[in-house]
């Protein structure tokens, strides 16, 4: 791998992780929504480090060119990404279902003690 | 002065009697909430027959939803002090005047109940002991001050403390070393008091979660200290 686009690669890699701490730190996301991206980078990182090791994988997933294992490692990235989404919006969706309805039945009640 | 001690709860059935009757004999003059998170046994019905007060969860919020939710109810309930015990029977109650009686004669914001400084009644697995004592050293250079247990759930605090976990960010899974942390940098006074513990039964402790665990107190801490820069 050429030194620039291994610089750069490291370069990108590194601010990626960063700009996710710095999400958090502004509490813009929780914790738990960012080990995915915080080992994404750190693949990523270490890929660039050890280009043999991508080569290996290449060949172990029966691929032809480096880039191939690269562009398959970030659709199963995405994809990950979206089933966690899906699974975290499932939660919440159930988790609204019950606050409305526990809010109607509260008001409910309310308006029964106000009768009394 | 004005005692809460909160307890939350995720299916303690089996344990829960035992800790409000300890509470009752030790702390007499304490009043008792459980907070409830969507336990599916009996916890409800079981911690309300014993006399305690019950604040039940629509959904499972985790430790530190329920733990805030308690929180939320002993400033809207104008009390002085807050005990923090867990419902699985780990923490002893009879320690609880240990906790307060710094925090009330205004010593320090906070005590935590310390089971390095006292006793362990159960045996700690090994790759457990060595992150605790990790988070421990981490937590004991930047408070500069030797702090030995940062993930006992055993503390005693004041309102000034419950409403800063209130109004501001607050760990909805596990509030640790994080925590103590921002206390901490925040002006907070803490102290650790010896205290005995029993084994408990927490989730953190099955499964990937310690490995969880271990990612989320590190980029939580880092986070913490970042905001302060």
């Amino acid at each position: 791998m050429p030194l620039k686009q291994k610089i750069f690669a490291l370069v990108i890699s590194i601010c990626f992780i960063l700009f996710v701490i710095e999400l958090v730190r502004r509490k813009k996301v929780e914790e738990e929504y960012t080990w995915l991206w915080i080992l994404t980078g750190c693949i990523i990182m270490f890929l660039v480090i050890d280009f043999d090791f991508l080569l290996w994988l290449t060949h172990f997933i029966g691929a032809v060119a480096p880039t191939s294992t690269l562009f398959f490692g970030g659709i199963f990235f995405l994809l990950l990404l979206n089933i966690q989404f899906s699974i975290k919006i499932s939660s919440l969706s159930r988790q609204l279902r019950i606050l409305a309805q526990e809010n109607a039945l509260l008001k409910g009640e309310i308006e029964e003690l106000k009768i009394k | 002065m004005r005692v809460l001690v909160v307890i939350p709860c995720y299916n303690e059935e089996k344990n829960i009697i035992s800790v409000i009757k300890d509470i009752k004999t030790y702390a007499p003059e304490a009043d008792i909430v459980v907070v409830d998170d969507a336990s599916t046994d009996k916890t409800v019905i079981v911690a309300k027959n014993e006399g305690a007060k019950v604040l039940k969860l629509p959904f499972n919020l985790g430790p530190g939803g329920a733990l805030q939710t308690g929180f939320k109810y002993a400033i809207s309930k104008n009390y002085d002090f807050i005990v923090r015990i867990d419902g699985d029977g780990q923490h002893d109650p009879r320690y609880i005047k240990n906790l307060l009686l710094p925090v009330i004669k205004g010593e320090v914001d906070m005590t935590i109940g310390s089971r390095f400084l006292g006793e362990t009644r159960y045996k700690i697995p090994v790759f457990r002991k060595i992150g605790m004592s990790i988070f421990a050293w981490i937590t004991s250079k930047i408070l500069k001050q030797k702090i030995t247990d940062t993930t006992s759930g055993f503390r005693a605090f004041n309102k000034k403390i419950a409403c800063f976990f209130v109004n501001s960010y607050y760990p909805s899974d596990y509030p640790d070393a994080d925590v103590l942390i921002n206390l901490h940098l925040t002006g907070f006074r803490i102290k650790e008091i010896p205290v005995t513990m029993y084994g408990g039964n927490k989730t953190i402790h099955s499964g990937i979660m310690p490995l969880y665990y271990i990612f989320k107190m590190c980029l939580s801490i880092l986070a913490t200290l970042l905001r302060r820069i």
